[in-house]
């Protein structure tokens, strides 16, 4: 048996790392975006590609997101497979109409004759101090366009794992990276080929047997520190990190809910129209009878996204989620 | 010394210099629209390629007024004419090879059926059965569709695509007037001249965008002005003339290809029909505005030409005539049938595999398909 060398890493290496090796595996992957070649990007996620793999590979387009998605789709028709970086979560509105008009339904518009293999990384998210524009949670957008699969990834080796997949896909792939955790650290292994990860599967990343906290992306590390904290009150909670909103993992989060009878939704963006409506939604079509309270979602408030000094009370917290979960109708229990 | 004195000292340094990124003079269009029939650059043109012009643009008009005749017998949900404009349709397939790609926008089906599109096929998007019936890589024609100026950055980024992988493929696109005032539209010319894609634009000008006119859309001395602010030549060609809008494209074709970069032509013409079988074109312009333009006409222009120099004869425009009633006869019978429709082909496509969700609501369909089959309604 041989032991491999595993060191920390952060998720923004990792990124890089899937980058790189995607384009070393396979010469149709061509990185583009703002700042993304010299400057290796504003996170530095595609720093060393242009020098690696030249400028044609990993190129430093004008300013213009719509253009930059509308032409990787042009791109991607003509066999390549674009990797776009969209500078920041709200700075990716430009571009919707080429996401939603075209991106999301040239398969489908064609009988899939003509397949878009595009990955559109998003930074995204809150918790960095970022001023008006810096720190969205747009998935709720992404989610309800059909064709498109939205992805998020929480730890180091899934940031790896998720994007190799993403750039593997043949459909449009909305990557969402969040800023907060892209100096997050892991021990990770980046010399293990299996890390590839199948699109479309949530994972537990805490098994409980009190209630099922149901989240993802950058409140997957929120809702680990309210497990650990809510052991003082008694609940054993699990953590289920969906990793991909669409598809969505039906199957694993049932299996949680059915095994807690109780759910929190936790995540960032607002809760009125926001994923948990949906997956509470989901869960208490699938689930009802075992429900012992109702689903119920900790989010950001319904208000534009809050100016850095007032962020720390729109974030879902450890308190907030505990507080949620002491109203998930123990007295029942009796 | 004084503050004042020290003020007189101070020299200011020159700022660094300064000069255009490119000469401006080269791309500026001419003053006139440039034009082939009726002038002495007429002797110069291929007979046989005017020929084939004149064919075409002969089956083209029966294409358009076939095609809203069916709207008027529901069998096209709505059809936007391009009478009037189809010197720029005809011309525009017949200026590429065979391996370039043609991008339409939503009024081009006569230019992706001249590109050799199945009549038919080229109509499902206004039929309604669906999007897109054709293969868009059988005859390198992206997909019919509305959203005005989204197809001209996917021609940028086919062009550019292509030029990367080293093949010898141009990208021509297609767009209206009013699709000029589109944020894409913009960042295509932008994004072409930056990376010297070899990809060309032609603008129809047809004088309208709906019902709005050129005059609310732009302050620009022509559309093909706007050329020079990208760093791409601008070309004014009479959209009217076949024979002209032919060779203006055939340059820009023969530029791109050869390395030269992207052009923008814009082509002065006119919207003959409504904006749609829809559409109330009274409520907007004047009868003698179009009749204006009716005596301009791109058929009789050509037509004209060639008889004048003994170029075509009754009997060769006969032929012409002939060939469009057999099209058009051919898409009436073929259209007259209802298509096959399948209500599970809704969910085929979505993905390159239905994600578990379709799956279930796949399920609820046949199950609803079943139950109709069975004559069962609750
Ligand atoms: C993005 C977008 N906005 C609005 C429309 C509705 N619309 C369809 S055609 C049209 C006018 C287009 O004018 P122009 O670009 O000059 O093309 P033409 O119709 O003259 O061929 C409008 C406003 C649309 N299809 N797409
Ligand atoms: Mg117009």
């Amino acid at each position: 048996m041989t032991t491999v060398a595993v060191k920390p890493a952060t998720m923004a290496q990792a990124l890089t790392r899937a980058l790189r090796d995607a384009m070393a595996a396979d010469p149709s992957v061509h990185v583009m975006g703002e700042d993304v070649g010299t400057l290796g990007g504003v996170f530095r996620v595609t720093d060393g590609l242009a020098k690696e793999f030249g400028e044609d590979r990993c190129t430093d387009t004008p300013l213009a997101e719509a253009g930059i998605l509308g032409t990787a789709v042009g791109m991607a028709m003509y066999g390549l497979r674009p990797v776009v970086e969209m500078q920041f979560d709200a700075f990716a509105y430009p571009a919707f109409e080429q996401l939603v008009s075209h991106v999301a339904r040239m398969r489908n518009r064609t009988r899939g004759r003509m397949p878009l293999p595009i990955t559109i990384r998003v930074p995204y998210g809150g918790g960095i101090g970022g001023v008006e524009h810096h720190s969205d949670s747009s998935e709720a957008f992404y989610m309800a366009t059909p064709g498109l699969h939205v992805v998020t990834p929480a730890t180091v080796a899934d940031a790896y794992g998720l994007l190799r997949a993403a750039i593997a896909s043949d459909d449009p792939v909305v990557f969402l990276e969040p800023k907060r955790l892209y100096w997050s650290k892991d021990t990770w292994n980046p010399d293990r080929p299996t890390d590839v990860e199948p699109i479309g599967r949530a994972a537990v990343r805490r098994p409980g047997r009190s209630a099922s906290l149901l989240t993802y992306g950058p409140s997957v590390q929120v809702c680990m520190e309210a497990a650990e904290a809510a052991r003082a009150e008694g609940w054993d909670l699990e953590v289920v990190d969906l990793r991909s909103l669409v598809p969505f993992d039906d199957e694993t989060v049932c299996a949680s809910v059915r095994r807690t009878g109780r759910a929190v939704v936790v995540h960032e963006s607002g809760s009125f129209g926001g994923p948990g409506g949906e997956i509470a939604a989901r869960v208490t079509e699938r689930c009802f009878h075992h429900l012992e309270a109702p689903v119920l979602r900790v989010a950001g408030f319904d208000l534009p996204y809050p100016p850095p000094m007032l962020e720390r009370h729109h974030l879902p917290g450890v308190d907030r989620i505990l507080d949620a979960v002491a109203r998930l109708q123990w007295e029942a229990e009796g | 010394m004084t503050v004042m004195e020290q003020r007189g000292a101070y020299k200011p340094a020159p700022p660094p210099a300064w000069q255009p990124r490119t000469d401006p003079e080269p791309l500026l269009p001419d003053a006139e629209p440039y034009r082939v029939l009726g002038t002495e650059a007429a002797a110069k043109a291929d007979p046989e390629l005017l020929r084939r012009l004149y064919a075409q643009l002969v089956r083209g008009r029966r294409y358009n007024t076939q095609a809203t005749a069916l709207t008027k017998q529901g069998r096209l949900a709505v059809y936007p004419s391009s009478t009037g404009q189809e010197a720029c349709e005809v011309a525009a397939a017949l200026a590429l090879e065979d391996r370039d790609w043609l991008f339409p926008s939503y009024r081009d089906t006569l230019a992706v059926v001249a590109r050799g599109v199945d009549p038919v096929e080229a109509l499902t998007l206004l039929r309604g059965d669906w999007h897109t019936g054709y293969d868009p890589y059988e005859h390198r024609v992206a997909p019919l569709s509305t959203p005005l100026a989204t197809q001209l950055p996917h021609a940028v980024g086919l062009a550019h695509a292509a030029r990367l992988k080293g093949d010898d493929v141009v990208a021509l696109a297609l767009v209206g007037d009013g699709g000029t005032s589109e944020g894409d539209f913009h960042e295509a010319l932008n994004f072409a001249a930056v990376w010297q894609a070899p990809v060309v634009f032609l603008v129809q000008n047809n004088g309208f965008a709906i019902s709005v006119p050129l005059a609310k859309q732009t302050a620009a001395p022509s559309l093909a002005h706007k050329a020079v602010g990208y760093g791409m030549p601008g070309r004014l060609v009479d959209g009217n003339d076949a024979a002209a809008v032919h060779e203006v494209l055939s340059d820009a074709v023969r530029r791109a290809r050869t390395g030269g970069g992207p052009t923008l032509v814009e082509a002065v013409t006119y919207r003959i029909d409504a904006h749609t079988n829809a559409d109330d074109a009274t409520r907007y312009r004047g009868d003698a505005e179009v009749q204006a333009w009716r005596d301009h006409d791109p058929i009789q222009l050509l037509e004209r030409e060639l008889t004048g120099r003994g170029l075509l004869d009754e009997a060769a425009v006969q032929a012409a005539r002939d060939d469009a009633e057999a099209m058009a006869a051919d898409l009436r019978e073929r259209m007259n049938r209802d298509p096959e429709l399948d209500p599970m082909d809704l969910f085929a496509h979505v993905y390159a595999e239905p994600t578990p969700q379709l799956r279930e609501q796949r399920a609820l369909l046949r199950a609803e398909l079943e139950a109709e089959q069975e004559g069962g309604h609750r």
